[in-house]
């Protein structure tokens, strides 16, 4: 089977989901698409199922964090048809006080510690979880340190002024 | 001629036939020149201390030949590199298992003070779970460095008292970190 462009990989997906799917961009030849969350599980399994397609490989599932936008919470899935050597990147983004979204593990096994791994480092909600606690950091930790609103240095400590080391 | 250093005998009364000194010194001086390290070595200053113990820095010259990864048996612990939160607890249980009398040495800037990883994630001076003698400063510290902090372990080693463990302060200290 060869290769097939991301035109006809958009076509396949518009075909299907119409406008509940949209085109943010193309770097580099990475089609990336935008959805919401109540259709996202229905196109990564419609994503990995289609003879055709067979996106079989979730390479990972992340998350970003834009202040600035009224949505601030992007999750982003990355499939890949190892089949067809073709990538995908597909994001759905969430606001701040509502970062519920539905468990891709009913898919992919390994999307267990992934979402693990982004609800650890961005607080993404994923419902359904088997398991959903911190795997990377420690257990008693109470904030999202990849977001942006962490603060990078610990504001009140005194002994790594820049004078100390001759800055 | 041998050019072999034996240590010095501590201050004490001599004469012909005879030598006393008080059971603290001697103890001390056992003490300091048979320490056993316990290496916990996380990073790059776990390699400098590697090459502390090999041929050309020779750690065993100060009677620090058997380096025990047991934590029963040492009475040392280095601790080398940059110490995550998450391996916070290992480190403070291995500090625990230790048997008194124990000392323990920073080396480099990570278990120090956490060193350039300011964040989240980095443990910013073992001394936020441990007591620590000594600080080893460097990035990583040459091994001259780490031997000179040996050496000031020695020198803590040989002259405290055999009482350590029961001092006030002593318990103060382990209660501030909450040990006992």
């Amino acid at each position: 089977m060869g290769k097939f462009s991301n035109e006809e990989l958009l076509k396949k997906i518009s075909d299907q989901f119409s406008d509940q799917v949209s085109v943010i961009g193309e770097p580099f030849g990475l089609l990336t698409l935008e959805t919401g969350r109540e259709q996202i599980i229905d196109v990564l399994a419609f994503l990995k199922n289609d003879p055709t397609l067979q996106f079989i490989f979730l390479t990972d599932i992340t998350a970003i964090h834009y202040p600035e936008q009224e949505k601030q919470i992007g999750v982003i899935y990355h499939l890949h048809s190892l089949v067809n050597n073709v990538r995908v990147r597909i994001k759905v983004f969430l606001a701040d006080g509502d970062v519920h979204i539905p468990t891709a593990t009913t898919l992919w096994n390994g999307a267990n510690w992934m979402e693990r791994e982004t609800y650890d480092f961005f607080g993404v909600l994923f419902d359904g979880h088997p398991d959903l606690r911190r795997i990377l950091n420690v257990d008693d930790m109470t904030a999202f340190p990849m977001r942006k609103e962490f603060p990078l240095e610990d504001p009140n400590r005194v002994d790594k002024k820049d004078y100390f080391f001759g800055r | 001629m041998s050019d072999i250093q034996i240590v010095d005998a501590p201050a004490g009364v001599e004469g012909a036939g005879f030598f006393a000194t008080s059971l603290d010194k001697a103890i001390g001086l056992a003490r300091a020149n048979s320490l056993w390290p316990l290496p916990f070595a996380t990073s790059c200053c776990g390699i400098e201390f590697m090459a502390t113990m090999a041929s050309h820095y020779d750690l065993s010259r100060f009677g620090a030949e058997r380096l025990s990864f047991s934590p029963r048996q040492a009475d040392l612990l280095m601790v080398m590199g940059t110490i995550a939160k998450k391996m916070g607890p290992v480190l403070r249980q291995v500090y625990l298992q230790m048997a008194e009398p124990r000392w323990v040495i920073a080396v480099g800037a990570c278990a120090s003070s956490g060193g350039i990883f300011d964040t989240y994630s980095v443990l910013q001076g073992i001394d936020e779970i441990i007591p620590v003698d000594v600080y080893v400063p460097g990035c990583p510290p040459r091994p001259e460095a780490i031997i000179d902090g040996f050496i000031n372990i020695q020198k803590l080693v040989k002259t405290e008292t055999l009482r350590r463990r029961n001092e006030p302060q002593y318990q103060k200290l382990l209660a501030s970190y909450g040990i006992q």
